[in-house]
């Protein structure tokens, strides 16, 4: 076996050298085979003159691969024949982190795998947790009610961050600043929730931190006045325009039985037809109460998924207009001894709330033993998290099914076939998170 | 009888009887000039178009150094100027240092035979006099002035090429695979829109081409029917490598392109001769188009005549302003193309318009020299439409074939 680098067994490497399933993957065959498929497994695709291929290195430090994606390459012209997506160059272990720290503190570690949608993270933990606890029935309506404003306006700017990725990549240079802009209008208002703009540790087990601050309403008004004559703008600059519409469709491609065996949620799984959202068919908060469409597109190329994000958006703005009329007055954790921590006015007063506070914040508090999985919808795909508790207050065994981590195993599908500059449309369209893929 | 009377003249000075030191001064004075001018307006243009730019994406842009930011070009350039030089260790190091050379010294030849300023109304041939010398406000008018702007054009497309393979790496590989084959078809469709202009003109040399278009009806954006002009535009966009058409250099794709390797000076240089290209490209466009120094009569007078003997410089600036501002334009709002969809652009859209129109064109021409009038002249272009159409057909029949072919073979892999 010659390697290029020291990478092991990560490289590209040559045809020849390459078992039939490892060449079947790198060219990006959906490995979910039929018997009568799988028995031509030999049939395996021409090798084209090795002379007039070049395997080329996209990344880990590339201006459009998301962060610290690596793609293998190799390369025809500028057409491409392989792909193999390399990742862990972004691995901090956060899984393993996650088995160290109590269940109260879990929430800072989830938060950072998804930044761009640290809300989500933290409920779907959150979740989790309740469940095992036992308390998940109890949470008070308000805060089911806040958490879900939360993750609407989280996935609306988690979108418009999508839309300044997308533009960038493709060259439409000021889409990149436009998306930003808009996302900036929506962290604004997390940091006065929450005090961050990112990375909030705001949804926690039993409820959130704190309650809204004082005009919140207005805020959330603001940003909803502001945002659809923004999107019109994106419109003009984006959806009606020739070359963009050229760029994008056809490219990409991906057919709902692929989507499916390749386990791709989110926008992507939507683009190709398929009807699936976990916020209409598992309805988790109050998701059921509220009206809102769910965008599919036809032909699975990157377009629709463009076009998804897009009206996403727009559906997101929707259902937090209705949140704002359904928002009740209430408590915003559940009022249980165990996961709650008493009122700061309680512990001067007394003893045993002091220690009950001491508690739950260096021990943390015990949760009862067994395993569970919850899943929400992210704004990339199906977010899940799976604990397993042994009756300590830290979790015996914490996963994360994270969706961008899924959704790579498509790039080496839609790639095949396109240019180099389809390649690039192409991570864009998946839209990775990679401190998410790597966890 | 003075030697140079035997090749044409590159400028009236040179047909002097007596050649003592005056018109070599002129001539040094001009070269001095002409170069500051280019480097200046070079600078200026980095400064524009980020400043533009800037204000088209909700940002400052560059406001530090000097005035309104003015300055930021020199700073970044003096950066450059110390910062180490590498050449990387596979690069081909001969090669690799002469080309940002030739991509930077074409740039500003070509600048060299943009008519700059001079007078041109009421028939005059653009002449001046400086110091008791009879001479043009540009520093050479050879009589292949257009040519020359081609040759260099093209001598450019050797600097981006070797660099990008000079370097030893694989994405300028890439960069300049993709920049020889943009330039050299755009530059076939640049040069048939052109010949349109040469055609009408009746002559290679640019200020030729200026004095012919003495009023505005005689602009050849008119008088060879806008179709040359647009096409000459495309094709000129993409010959600069600028957006939507900077697939050469595509930062998404291929990092840096072509100068992905290159640091220091020898980017500055490449920086340098992007933008300097711009300008020269933009001048010459106008010269061709636009009547270059000509004055436009805005309700019968020239807004620039109190500038007396500069009034043609103010409206060449005027007008090449305008062609800067709508590339800036063009970077700010335009997504990039598809390397395959260029090519379908050159050679399946722009080529064969130019190449109908340019025939069209000839034969009007060719009607009209030979004082064809009537009902002879409306067959002459029945028959040039009805040739154009059968063209148009058998190539969209040959574009058929092809794609049919294309498809019963499938996608090799």
């Amino acid at each position: 076996m010659t390697l290029i680098s020291d990478e092991g067994a990560q490289e590209l490497r040559p045809r020849s050298e390459l078992t039939a399933s490892e060449l079947l993957r790198e060219v990006a065959s959906v490995l979910r085979l039929s018997e009568a498929e799988a028995a031509k497994l030999g049939d395996l695709p021409e090798d084209p003159d090795e002379d007039q291929t070049m395997v080329i290195n996209m990344g880990p430090s590339h201006p459009s691969t998301h962060g610290v994606l690596r793609l293998m390459l190799e390369l025809q012209g500028e057409t491409v024949l392989r792909c193999k997506p390399i990742i862990g160059y972004l691995h901090t272990g956060m899984e393993k982190t996650g088995e160290q720290l109590t269940f109260m503190q879990g929430g800072t570690n989830v938060t950072r795998m998804d930044y761009a949608s640290p809300l989500n993270n933290e409920l779907v933990f959150s979740m989790a947790t309740e469940k095992l606890l036992g308390i998940d029935g109890d949470i008070p309506e308000r805060a089911q009610w806040m958490r879900m404003l939360l993750s609407e306006l989280n996935r609306m700017s988690s979108h418009l961050l999508f839309m300044a990725t997308n533009g960038m990549d493709l060259g439409a240079v000021s889409m990149m600043i436009y998306g930003w802009r808009e996302r900036e209008e929506v962290l604004r208002f997390f940091q006065k929730v929450t005090g961050l703009r990112m990375n909030h540790n705001f949804v926690r087990p039993g409820g959130l931190a704190a309650d809204l601050p004082p005009g919140w309403r207005d805020d959330v008004l603001r940003i909803l006045d502001m945002l659809p004559e923004r999107l019109e703008e994106y419109d003009t600059l984006m959806t009606g325009q020739p070359i963009w519409r050229e760029r994008l469709q056809g490219v990409g491609v991906i057919t709902p039985s692929e989507a499916l065996a390749l386990g791709a949620t989110g926008p992507i799984l939507r683009s190709t037809g398929v009807e699936w959202d976990l916020r209409r068919h598992d309805p988790y908060l109050r998701y059921d109460e509220v009206e809102f469409d769910l965008i599919v597109g036809s032909y699975g190329d990157a377009f629709d998924r463009y076009a998804i994000r897009l009206n996403e958006i727009r559906e997101s703005m929707r259902i937090v207009r209705q949140i704002l009329d359904l928002m009740p007055e209430g408590d915003y954790r559940i009022q249980d001894k165990k996961v709650t921590p008493p009122p700061r006015a309680r512990i001067d007063e007394s003893m045993e709330a002091l220690i009950h506070h001491f508690k739950i914040f260096t021990e943390g508090f015990k949760v009862p033993e067994g395993e569970v999985y919850v899943a929400i919808e992210s704004p990339r795909g199906e977010i899940g998290c799976y604990i397993a508790s042994d009756g300590s207050p830290t979790p015996y065994r914490m996963h994360v099914r994270a969706p961008s981590f899924v959704n790579i195993q498509c790039l080496p599908h839609m790639m095949r076939g396109g240019l180099v500059a389809d390649a690039v449309a192409v991570i864009s369209s998946v839209d990775p998170v990679l401190g998410e893929v790597d966890r | 009888m003075n030697i140079l009377h035997r090749i044409p003249a590159a400028d009236p000075l040179l047909e002097a009887e007596s050649f003592w030191w005056q018109p070599l001064a002129v001539i040094g004075l001009k070269v001095l000039v002409v170069f500051v001018i280019g480097l200046v307006g070079t600078m200026f243009m980095v400064w524009f178009e980020r400043k533009i730019v800037a204000g088209m994406q909700n940002r400052v842009g560059p406001n530090k150094a000097g005035p309104f930011g003015l300055l930021q070009t020199l700073a970044d350039g003096t950066k450059l100027f110390f910062k180490e030089d590498l050449i990387p260790e596979k690069a081909d190091p001969f090669v690799f240092r002469i080309a940002p050379f030739l991509a930077f010294v074409p740039a500003f030849l070509v600048w060299a035979v943009i008519p700059l300023g001079g007078d041109f109304t009421n028939g005059h041939d653009g002449t001046v006099t400086w110091f008791g010398e009879v001479t043009r406000v540009q520093l050479a008018d050879p009589p292949i002035g257009v040519l020359l702007v081609l040759a260099m054009s093209s001598i450019a497309v050797y600097g981006v090429m070797l660099a990008g393979w000079s370097s030893g790496s694989k994405y300028p590989l890439l960069g300049s695979v993709r920049a020889s084959a943009q330039m050299i078809s755009y530059e076939a469709a640049l040069g048939l829109s052109l010949a349109a202009v040469l055609m009408t003109a009746g002559t290679l040399s640019t200020s030729g081409i200026v004095s012919a278009q003495s009023s505005i009806t005689n602009w050849h954006l008119l008088s060879t029917g806008i179709v040359p002009f647009v096409v000459f535009l495309i094709a000129m966009t993409a010959e600069l490598n600028r957006p939507p058409f900077d697939l050469v250099e595509a930062e998404q794709e291929l990092v840096g392109g072509f100068h992905t390797e290159y640091s220091s000076i020898r980017f500055a240089l490449f920086f340098l001769a992007e933008f300097m290209n711009v300008i020269s490209m933009s001048a010459l466009l106008v010269t061709l188009f636009l009547g270059g120094p000509q004055p436009l009569y805005l309700g019968g007078t020239d807004i620039f005549a109190v500038l007396g003997p500069f009034g043609g410089t103010a409206w060449l600036l005027l007008k090449v302003f305008a062609f800067l501002y709508m590339y800036v334009w063009f970077r700010a709002t335009l997504p990039r193309l598809r390397y395959d969809q260029l090519m379908n652009l050159g050679w399946k859209v722009l080529i064969p318009i130019s190449l109908g129109w340019f025939i069209l064109l000839a034969a009007l021409q060719v009607a009209r020299d030979s004082d064809v009038s009537g009902l002879r002249y409306s067959l002459i272009v029945a028959g040039c439409l009805v040739g154009i159409a059968l063209a148009y057909m058998l190539f969209q029949a040959a574009l058929n074939v092809a794609r049919r072919n294309r498809d019963a073979e499938g996608a090799a892999y």
